[in-house]
C-alpha cells in the first residue's frame, strides 16, 4: 500500500511538471487565424493526456527501478503474480472510453475547423514546380502575394498544375494538398494583421524547399482597394509582362541578375547568341524567345536540363506571351 | 566423395554476385539486340529495368537457389528435410545457400545490419547539410548533380527506404532465428524457401543501392507520383527493389505462419506458447496479406513511367490519390511489422530480468493479434491533407484512435511486471527499458497525429518525423538491439562485453531522446519534411545543430556495438548453455544451440513465464544431460 502511495505521488508530481512545461515553452508559432485557434485548443488538451500518461507510465517505472532492484546476494525469484483479469478489463475499458471521447472532440473541432461561411471569398491558388499564383476571379486579379482581409473567410479553391504541393502557412495552422486532377479546398479565417508566408509541405521536386509565397492580412479596406489597382490593367506591356514573370512561377527558375538557377537569366537574354544542346548556336530573337515559352524542349540551352513545365501555351494568352516577351527584352541593352 | 579445395567460388554469395554481373550484362545486351533487330533506338529506362531484373535472377541461379528445384523437374529426387552439405563449415556456410534456420537468422541480421549501416550513412550526410540554415553540403546549382539539391533529396529518400528494407531484415533475423527455437521445432516448415527468402534479399538491395548510380531521386521513400514520373531513372530501381524485396517478406511469412501453427512441441498450446512466437506470428500475417499492395502499386507506377498506362494520371482518366491508398494499405501496416516484433522481444526479456511472470500473458499474446488487426484499417490516416473524400476523415480518426487500446495494455502489463520484480540490468534489460520509454514517446505522440484537425497541422513536418522516429527506435530499433545482447550467447556460444554494452546504452538512449525531442520541437514551430534548407528566422538552428550532433553520437554508439559483436564473437568468454536462468526453451539448449536444435524430444510441462513458481519447469527435454551439457 505504501508504495501505491508513493508511485501515486510521483506519477502527480510529473504530470504538474510535464504538462505546465509544455504549456508554457512556446511550442508553436503566435496563431492567426480562427480555425487555428480551435486546432490550439485541441492541441491543449493532448498535452495534459500526454502529459498525464507519460507520467504514469514512466513514474511507475522510474518507482520500480528504484525501489525494487534485487538487493546484493539475492538470488531468489520475485512473487509470482501471474496477472489480474480485473486490472486488465480496466485498463482495456477506461482506454477504450477516453479514446472515444477523445475522438468525438477531434471530430468536434474538425467540423468549426472546416465550417462554412456562405458569404466566404473564392481566392484560386494555383501550384506549380515552384511557383504560387493567386488568383480573385470576381475582380480579375492575378497576384504572386495571397492578399487576405481580416476576419472574413477566406474559401481557398487549388488547383496543381504539375505535381502534388502542399498550401501552409504555420501560423493559420491548417494545411491541404493540391492535387493534380482535382481541386481541394479549405478554410481560412485571418484574424490577426500581419505578414506571413506560404510554405509548400509536400515533396515537389528539386526547388521544393524555396517554393514559398507571402500572405498579407489587412483590414478589409485597404484590400478593397489594393484589389481595385490590381485591377487596373497596366497599359506599359513590359509592366504587364513583369506581372506574368512573377505569377507564372518563371522567377523560380530565371533569374533577372544575371545569376544561374534551374533556367538561364533573363539578363540581356534578348539578342544574345546562344549555343543550344545539340552544338548549335542560334540568337535570341522573338521567335526564339516565342518557340522557347511554348515548346520549351526543343531548344534547350547547353548546360541545362529539360526542366520547364510544357504548357505554358495553355496557361498563357498569346497576348501575355508577347507582353513576356517585352519584359524580357526591356531587361538587354542588345 | 572426394573433398574439393575451397575456393572463392566455393561461397555461394561470390557465385551469386558473379550471376548477377552476368545476368545483368546479358539482359542488356539481349534487349539491345531486340531493339537493334525491331529497329527502336537506344532508351536506357526499360533497357536497364530488363536488364536489372534478369540480374537478379541471375544471383539466384548463381548461388544455387534453384538447384534442387530444377533437379526436381529433371525428376531426381531430392530430400524432403535437406540439409546442409558437410563440407560446408565456417564462414562458408554462412555466405552460401544454407537451409539451417539459425544461418539463415544471422544471414538476415548481418544482411540487416549492413543496411542499417547504409541508410544511416545517408542520414548523417543530410544532417551535416541541416546543421545550420542555408546550403553548406549540397550546393551545386546543376538540376541533376548528386552533390546539389538532387543528392539531398536522394539521400533523405534512400534513408527511409534503406532503412525499411533494414528493419524487415531485422524482424526476419528475430524470427526465423527464434520460432523454431521457442517451439521446441528442429527448423523451420520449408528450408528450401526460407533460404529462397533471404537470398532473394540481396540482389533485390543491391538494386535499390544502384538508383544513386542512376540519378538517384525525389521523392522520398514515399515515391507518390506524379512527381516520381518526373524523377530521374533511379526512382526506377528503387521500386524495382522494393517490389523484389516483397517477395521476401511474402514468402518468408509463409514460412512463419505454417511453423507456429504445425510445429509447436507436445503440450505447447497456443496460450502456452512463448509471447514472441505469437508476436511473429502476427507480424507474418500482415506481411502475407498486405505487401502485395505495395509491389502493386509500384508496379502500376513502374509501368505509368515505362508504357504510358495513365493510372495515376488524371490526363488519361486516372487517380493520383487511388496510389497513397494502394501505398499505405501497405506502408501503415507494415509498422506494426517492425513495432510488434519489437514489442514480443521486450514481453520476453522483461520477465527474465524482474524475475517475475509476465503480467496478463494472454492478453499481452492477444493483443499483438489484435494491434496486427486494427492496423489494417487505419491507413488513411496518413492522408488527411491528402485531398481523399472528406468524409471518410472522422472514421479513420476513429480507427486510428483505437490502436491505442491494444498498445496501452502491453505498457499496462510491462509496468505490472516491473512491479515488485527484483529487477537486474545487464545490457538487454536496459535496451528492453529504454525501448518502453522511446516507445511511449513515440505513442504519446501519435493522437495528436490522430485527430484530423491537428494532424492538419503537424503532417509533413518535423513533429512526425520526431514521432515515428520515436516508433521505430522504442518498438523496434532498441528490442532489435536488446536482442542482439540477449541471445548472443546462443548465436555464438560467447559472452558479449558487458562494460561495451553499457556504453552503448549510454551514448545511444540519451543521443536518441535528443534527436527525436529536438525533432518534435522543431516540427511544431515550423520546419517541414524533406527540405535542404530552413528558414533562420524559425529560430531553430541551435535545435537542428544539436540533432546533428545527437545522429553522430547514435552513429557512434552503433560503431561500439559493431566493435563489441566482432570482439566478443572472436575473444569473449565462453557462455553458459543459461546465463538468464531463463525458462525459454532456447535456454535449455547448450551455447551455441547446436546443429538440429532438439534432437531430442521436447515436451511442454507448464507455463512460459512462471518465474517465482517453485519447482516448476516450462519445458522437459528427455536427455537430462542435455541440458547440463556444459
Amino acid at each position: 500500500m505504501k508504495h501505491i502511495v508513493g508511485v501515486a505521488l510521483v506519477v502527480i508530481i510529473l504530470t504538474m511538471l510535464v504538462g505546465i512545461l509544455l504549456n508554457t515553452m512556446g511550442l508553436l508559432p503566435d496563431v492567426a487565424s480562427l480555425q487555428g485557434r480551435y486546432i490550439d485548443d485541441l492541441f491543449q488538451v493532448h498535452t495534459w493526456i500526454i502529459a498525464f500518461l507519460f507520467a504514469l507510465i514512466i513514474g511507475f517505472m522510474l518507482y520500480s527501478i528504484i525501489v525494487f532492484r534485487r538487493k546484493e546476494g539475492d538470488d531468489s525469484d520475485a512473487d509470482h503474480i501471474e496477472g489480474n483479469n480485473k486490472l486488465e478489463v480496466t485498463w482495456t475499458v477506461v482506454p477504450l472510453i477516453t479514446v472515444l471521447g477523445v475522438a468525438a472532440l477531434g471530430a468536434n473541432t474538425l467540423s468549426k475547423v472546416t465550417a462554412m461561411d456562405p458569404q466566404a471569398m473564392e481566392v484560386k491558388v494555383v501550384g506549380q514546380q515552384w511557383a504560387w499564383r493567386f488568383e480573385y476571379p470576381e475582380a480579375g486579379v492575378v497576384s504572386d502575394v495571397l492578399m487576405l482581409p481580416q476576419d472574413q473567410q477566406a474559401l481557398l479553391l487549388m488547383e496543381s498544375a504539375d505535381v502534388i504541393h502542399s498550401f501552409w502557412v504555420p501560423e493559420f495552422r491548417v494545411k491541404q494538398d493540391l492535387v493534380p486532377g482535382i481541386t481541394t479546398e479549405v478554410r481560412i479565417t485571418p484574424t490577426e494583421l500581419g505578414e506571413y508566408t506560404v510554405r509548400c509541405a509536400e515533396v515537389c521536386g528539386l526547388q521544393h524547399t524555396y517554393m514559398l509565397a507571402d500572405v498579407k492580412v489587412v483590414p478589409e479596406a485597404e484590400f478593397s482597394n489594393w484589389l481595385a489597382s490590381e485591377a487596373l490593367v497596366a497599359d506599359d506591356p513590359v509592366a504587364r509582362g513583369q506581372k506574368v514573370y512573377e505569377q507564372y512561377g518563371c522567377k523560380a527558375c530565371h533569374s533577372l541578375d544575371g545569376s544561374q538557377l534551374v533556367g538561364p537569366t533573363f539578363l540581356d537574354a534578348f539578342g544574345h547568341t546562344v549555343t543550344l544542346e545539340d552544338g548549335t548556336t542560334v540568337v535570341a530573337d522573338e521567335t526564339y524567345l516565342y518557340q522557347s515559352i511554348v515548346d520549351p524542349n526543343s531548344q534547350i540551352v547547353q548546360g541545362f536540363v529539360a526542366a520547364m513545365p510544357q504548357n505554358f501555351s495553355e496557361q498563357l494568352s498569346d497576348e501575355q506571351i508577347s507582353d513576356l516577351i517585352a519584359f524580357i527584352k526591356s531587361l538587354s541593352d542588345n | 566423395m572426394e573433398r574439393k579445395k575451397t575456393t572463392l567460388l566455393s561461397y555461394g554469395v561470390v557465385r551469386g554476385l558473379i550471376g548477377q554481373v552476368i545476368g545483368t550484362v546479358v539482359g542488356l545486351a539481349l534487349i539491345s539486340l531486340l531493339r537493334l533487330v525491331l529497329g527502336m533506338g537506344w532508351n536506357p529506362e526499360p533497357s536497364w529495368i530488363f536488364a536489372m531484373l534478369v540480374g537478379f535472377f541471375g544471383f539466384l541461379i548463381g548461388i544455387g537457389a534453384f538447384s534442387d528445384w530444377l533437379k526436381a523437374a529433371r525428376g531426381q529426387e531430392i530430400t524432403p528435410h535437406p540439409h546442409d552439405p558437410e563440407e560446408w563449415t565456417g564462414l562458408r556456410r554462412y555466405l552460401s545457400f544454407s537451409v539451417d534456420h539459425k544461418v539463415i537468422g544471422i544471414q538476415y541480421g548481418v544482411w540487416s545490419l549492413f543496411l542499417l549501416t547504409v541508410g544511416g550513412t545517408f542520414a548523417l550526410l543530410f544532417r551535416i547539410e541541416l546543421a545550420s540554415p542555408g546550403l553548406q553540403m549540397f550546393t551545386s546549382t546543376s538540376a541533376t548533380s548528386l552533390l546539389g539539391l538532387t543528392g539531398f533529396a536522394t539521400a533523405f529518400s534512400l534513408h527511409g527506404i534503406v532503412m525499411i528494407a533494414s528493419m524487415l531484415m531485422g524482424v526476419a533475423a528475430m524470427s526465423n532465428y527464434l520460432m523454431p527455437l521457442m517451439i521446441g521445432a528442429q527448423d523451420m516448415a520449408f528450408p528450401r524457401l526460407n533460404a529462397l527468402s533471404f537470398w532473394l534479399a540481396v540482389p533485390a538491395g543491391i538494386i535499390l543501392l544502384s538508383s544513386v548510380a542512376f540519378g538517384g531521386f525525389d521523392t522520398g521513400w514515399v515515391g507518390y507520383p506524379p512527381l516520381s514520373t518526373r524523377a530521374p531513372l533511379g526512382v526506377q530501381m528503387f521500386y524495382l527493389g522494393i517490389f523484389l524485396n516483397g517477395f521476401s517478406g511474402i514468402l518468408g511469412s509463409i514460412n512463419i505462419i505454417v511453423t507456429f501453427l504445425t510445429m509447436r512441441a507436445k503440450g505447447m498450446s497456443l496460450l502456452k506458447t512463448p509471447v514472441f512466437a505469437w508476436t511473429a506470428f502476427s507480424t507474418a500475417i500482415i506481411q502475407f496479406t498486405a505487401t502485395q499492395l505495395i509491389g502493386l502499386s509500384f508496379v502500376m507506377a513502374m509501368f505509368q513511367r515505362l508504357f504510358g498506362m495513365g493510372f495515376f494520371d488524371p490526363a488519361k482518366g486516372g487517380d493520383v490519390v487511388l496510389f497513397q491508398h494502394l501505398f499505405w494499405f501497405y506502408s501503415h501496416p507494415v509498422v506494426y511489422v517492425f513495432v510488434l516484433t519489437g514489442l514480443g522481444v521486450i514481453s520476453e526479456i522483461l520477465p527474465v530480468f524482474a524475475r517475475k511472470p509476465l503480467f496478463g500473458y494472454k492478453w499481452v499474446a492477444l493483443s499483438s493479434l489484435g494491434i496486427a488487426l486494427v492496423g489494417f484499417f487505419v491507413w488513411a490516416h496518413h492522408m488527411f491533407t491528402a485531398g481523399m473524400a472528406p468524409y471518410l476523415r472522422v472514421p479513420f480518426m476513429v480507427s486510428t484512435l483505437l490502436v491505442a487500446v491494444p498498445t496501452g495494455i502491453k505498457f499496462f502489463s510491462w509496468i505490472a511486471t516491473l512491479w515488485r520484480g527484483k529487477l537486474v540490468f545487464p545490457t538487454p534489460m536496459l535496451f528492453a527499458l529504454g525501448a518502453i520509454v522511446i516507445f511511449l514517446l513515440g505513442g504519446l505522440t501519435g493522437p495528436p497525429a490522430g485527430t484530423v484537425a491537428t494532424d492538419l497541422y503537424i503532417h509533413d513536418t518535423y513533429f512526425i518525423v520526431g514521432h515515428f522516429h520515436s516508433t521505430m527506435f522504442g518498438g523496434y530499433i532498441f528490442p532489435f538491439i536488446a536482442a542482439i545482447y540477449y541471445w548472443f550467447p546462443k548465436m555464438t556460444g560467447k559472452m558479449y562485453n558487458e562494460r561495451m554494452g553499457k556504453i552503448h546504452f549510454w551514448l545511444m538512449f540519451p543521443a536518441f531522446l535528443l534527436m527525436t525531442l529536438g525533432q518534435m520541437e522543431v516540427g511544431l514551430l515550423g520546419m517541414r519534411r524533406r527540405i535542404a534548407d530552413y528558414d533562420a528566422a524559425l529560430g531553430i538552428g541551435t535545435q537542428q545543430f544539436a540533432i546533428t550532433v545527437a545522429g553522430f553520437l547514435i552513429a557512434l554508439s552503433v560503431a561500439v556495438l559493431f566493435y563489441n559483436i566482432y570482439f566478443s564473437a572472436r575473444y569473449g568468454q565462453k557462455a553458459v548453455a543459461n546465463p538468464w536462468r531463463s525458462r525459454s526453451p532456447e535456454f535449455q539448449l547448450p551455447s551455441p544451440v547446436p546443429l538440429h536444435n532438439y534432437d531430442r524430444p521436447i515436451e511442454v510441462v507448464g507455463n512460459p513465464y512462471d518465474y517465482g513458481l517453485p519447482g516448476s519447469t516450462y519445458v522437459q527435454i528427455s536427455a537430462p544431460e542435455l541440458a547440463a551439457g556444459d
